[in-house]
């Protein structure tokens, strides 16, 4: 295997890995709130990648002739809009009721609410099993270096996701609901008494999350195909992803993103063969749980007797 | 000169025995035509199923949420067996031995699962049996012996309703006894605090194994009845949806209670079969159907998540000497 | 022999040392108080002679067997048995069962006797409950066997969980402040109680217990903690009057 190769595939796994971070972020960020594992999230991803779908051929159609990149920014925005209310939704409808109950209850209703999503896409008329795709919004000239191909697509992936990941970990770390969303993962009873409005600040964060989300399925939608069982999949790659990093941690998210994205990329390479992917990234999640579940930036939480 | 107990279980076994010949005799007669005789094998293979289920998430209050890669491993082993290993005269014979290697399998893979189950609870483990889930179902579609993702076909239809009927009997008295045992109460008292279980003398490691084992091995009985119903199986008959209506079966039942698990598959079952001509009739799509099972799981959630049964249990299924208000004496012979 | 031999026992948390170089030898038939102040560490050593820690450093044994690094039910099966400082039942499982489970580590039954219910098993199970009972009968419970556990008052629920650690048929029982929460009247019954079933049982008792008058009638000698170190040992006329007790004490909260 050449360089070159090697490198070509490096950078396609930097595409997947950071759409992998995108939504590895939003399982992380509920999870250091509620610690909850929200299973919904990777089909409010599909949902996200669907909602650019549409509000695409929407733009497309009533601004015929304005540049692409006027139509794209105008997608990625609403697609953010959309799904961050949607998932605020969810969050009020099935998972505030259950904030007291027994965790196998939220873990089930969330399984629950992601095949709901799933089935209900595959059974709206408008959108069916068929996969779709986004058109590309964002060709333009590929760059070559050195025998290496990079598409304006690709490149733009890698800085945009960077740029969103920059501006939540900003959020996280300095503004006021940032630090409340911290504070409740610390203690979340304590929170409300002095006066944070915890509400509030949960479906924040689950609308981050899905926000954050959408930006990665607006550029997942014009590289790759999309179906509504895709949430299965990538949903789980991403939920890997975040508990590689250690759940909870947004750093670790990223990290465990784009280490992902190398599992899937290149283990075809090396294991020449493209089938064994999924036992790979399973049984890594499998040794991890066992053996180091808190992931690798996470801090072990102490148990008391 | 009968004595009680003698006469008790004469009768029961009566009563069982009438059920067998019913469950031989029915299919052959005007009273029921093919697709009843279906429905009613879907409910005995939901209801052993269910059973199994209930063991894991209801009396030992685990987190098993990829239990369709037990049922997968049974099915599979089943119909390898059948389909390349037994000549076909010798099939009625092998099929119920079939079943109990594919049974058997599952049990082991059970045991593996029960690993990971020493050091991890909740979240955790629900994410590592759904892992192994994803795992058998990718380590069965590369598997070219077992025909990949296009699975195998031509299973021969072996599965009548009378070996439903045993398989859902011998189920329920091997749970019932099961939870009424040492092992049982070990079971229930570690879902209770698993610390102090420990504490007071369980071993929860082997209580754990005991409990994987069980359950796997109905989920491949079942998952070997399937097979040789439908006839045909691939790996993504045995995914998160499948899964997912095991679930729904054993929470809208009731947790830790197999009178609620036979209720639970019924009335799932029942449930989907009637809106199949009910959305024809409206118009509907039939795909909607498959909107019923997660929708039930969330609103069973939020708003009864004991289920009908809740964790109460028919009288019929305790042990006669366990039953409210008869007190043992004396040991009994 | 000496039924219990710990010595040198040690733990930390962190970097906190929780016990510090605790000694005791048990004879069987004694009765033994641990006392002192909250935080002193006797849960913690009860916790490390029970096995939920394993600990740094030290040596215990029964009977001339070694129990450190045993997983819990092993210690159990060896013949120690505890009750906590906050009642730790089964809530939801039955007042019978919370003592039926208890009888786990002395069953011979293997997995395909549950499964069959031979008749075999069926003995066991008759032997269980029937001995089950006849604790419970002891303990003033027989009137409530099947109810939940988290449905009995206070008081009873603590006699249950005494019932409870007996059905493992100890030859040690830890008891971890077994009158907490009872006013003095109350708590010299339960005191009676404990002597009454160590001469019926033949046990060895340690104590854990934070109101020194309650143990100075009953046991024979006291150990005295604090910080995780051993201060005093002897007999309650010693511990009575001597100073580093006193001082350890003073100014405490007497919380009944």
């Amino acid at each position: 295997m050449t360089i070159q190769l090697l490198l070509q595939q490096s950078f396609n796994a930097l595409q997947l890995g950071s759409v992998y971070a995108l939504i590895a972020l939003g399982y992380t960020m509920v999870y250091g709130i509620l610690t909850m594992i929200n299973f919904a999230h990777g089909d409010i991803f599909t949902v996200s990648c669907y909602l650019a779908l549409w509000f695409s051929s929407l733009f497309l159609a009533i601004w015929a002739g304005s540049p692409p990149a006027l139509v794209f920014a105008a997608t990625v925005v609403c697609a953010m809009l959309s799904t961050a209310a949607i998932a605020v939704i969810i969050e009020r409808l099935a998972y505030k009721p259950l904030r007291q109950a027994p965790r196998v209850s939220a873990v089930i209703t969330a399984l629950g609410v992601g095949l709901l999503i799933e089935n209900t896409m595959v059974a709206i008329p408008g959108i069916g099993p068929e996969p779709r795709v986004i058109p590309n919004l964002l060709s333009g000239t590929d760059l070559q270096i050195g025998g290496i191909t990079l598409s304006m697509a690709q490149l733009l992936t890698i800085v945009v996701s960077a740029v969103a990941m920059i501006i939540l970990d900003a959020i996280v770390r300095k503004t006021r609901v940032g630090i409340a969303m911290r504070a409740i993962s610390w203690d979340s009873r304590i929170v409300p008494l002095m006066g944070v409005p915890i509400d509030r600040i949960i479906s924040i964060t689950f609308a981050l999350g899905a926000a954050v989300a959408a930006v990665g399925g607006t550029m997942f939608g014009m590289a790759y195909q999309m179906d509504p069982y895709m949430g299965i999949r990538i949903g789980w790659w991403a939920f890997i992803s975040a508990v590689v990093g250690g759940i909870g941690n947004i750093r670790g998210a990223m990290l465990g993103g784009f280490v992902l994205g190398f599992v899937e990329i290149l283990t075809p390479t090396v294991l020449r063969s493209s089938s064994y992917r999924d036992m790979v990234a399973f049984g890594l999640l499998l040794l991890l749980l066992v053996f180091r579940p808190t992931g690798i930036l996470g801090r072990p939480a102490a148990q008391k007797i | 000169m009968m004595s009680d107990r003698t006469r008790y279980t004469v009768v029961r076994m009566a009563a069982l025995l009438c059920g067998l010949a019913i469950a031989i005799i029915l299919p052959r007669t005007v009273l029921i035509n093919p697709y009843i005789e279906l429905v009613l094998k879907y409910i005995g293979i939901n209801m052993v199923l269910t059973v199994s289920l209930n063991l894991v998430n209801g009396y030992m209050g685990e987190f098993s949420v990829g239990h369709a890669g037990f049922m997968a491993v049974g099915a599979y082993t089943s119909a390898v067996l059948t389909l390349f290993f037994i000549p076909p005269e010798w099939e009625m014979w092998c099929f119920p031995l079939s079943i109990l290697a594919g049974g058997a399998v599952s049990a082991v893979a059970g045991v593996l699962l029960a690993f990971p189950s020493f050091r991890t609870r909740g979240d955790y483990l629900a994410i590592v049996t759904l892992a192994f889930n994803m795992i058998i179902k990718s380590a069965l579609e590369n598997m070219p012996a077992v025909g990949g993702p296009r699975g195998l076909t031509g299973i021969h239809k072996l599965t009548t309703l009378a070996w439903v009927y045993v398989a859902v009997v011998a189920s329920v008295w091997i749970v019932r006894n099961f939870v009424n045992s040492n092992l049982g109460r070990g079971v229930t008292a570690i879902r209770d605090d698993e610390s102090v279980a420990g504490l007071v003398g369980v071993n929860s490691r082997r209580a754990k194994v005991a409990v994987f084992a069980l359950s796997a091995f109905l989920a491949g009985v079942a998952g070997a009845l399937f097979a040789h119903e439908i006839q045909f199986i691939n790996p993504r008959s045995f995914t998160l949806i499948k899964s997912t209506e095991m679930l729904v079966m054993v929470y809208l039942g009731g947790v830790a209670s197999i009178g609620g698990s036979l209720l639970g598959a019924t009335v799932y079952t029942l449930l989907l079969e009637g809106l199949r001509p009910t959305l024809q009739i409206l118009g509907i799509s039939q795909e909607w159907r498959q909107v019923v099972a997660p929708l039930m799981l969330i609103l069973l959630m939020i708003f009864r998540p004991r289920g009908i049964m809740g964790m109460r249990e028919f009288r019929l299924f305790k042990p006669r000497d366990e039953r409210r208000g008869k007190p043992v004496k004396e040991a009994e012979p | 022999m000496s039924l219990l031999t710990v010595q040198g026992l040690s733990h930390s948390f962190g970097g906190l040392k929780a016990v510090s170089d605790f000694n005791v030898t048990l004879e069987p038939g004694e009765l033994v108080a641990v006392i002192g102040p909250n935080g002193a560490g006797k849960t913690t050593v009860f916790n490390l002679l029970t096995g939920v820690y394993k600990a740094d450093a030290g040596i215990v044994t029964l009977d001339g067997r070694n129990l450190v690094g045993l997983p819990a039910h092993r210690i159990v099966a060896s013949g120690v048995s505890r009750t906590f400082q906050n009642i730790r039942l089964f809530r939801e499982l039955s007042v019978l069962d919370n003592v039926r489970v208890a009888h786990y580590s002395r069953s011979r039954a293997s997995l395909h006797h549950m499964l069959f219910r031979t008749s075999h098993y069926r003995r066991e199970e008759a032997r269980v409950r029937v001995s089950s009972e006849a604790l419970l009968e002891e303990f003033g419970l027989a009137d409530v066997i099947h109810a939940s556990a988290s449905s009995l008052p206070y008081g009873r629920q603590r006699r249950l969980e005494i019932a409870r650690a007996l059905a493992s048929r100890p030859r040690l029982l830890l008891l971890d402040e077994p009158a907490a929460g009872m006013n003095p009247h109350e708590a010299e019954d339960m005191m009676r109680l404990i002597l009454h079933i160590r001469d019926k049982y033949k046990l060895t008792i340690l104590l854990i217990e934070h109101q020194m008058r309650v143990v100075m009638g009953a046991a024979e000698r006291i150990i005295v903690l604090h910080f995780g170190e051993t201060i005093a040992e002897g007999t309650p006329e010693d511990i009575r009057s001597h100073p580093a007790v006193i001082e350890a004490y003073l100014g405490r909260e007497d919380t009944a």
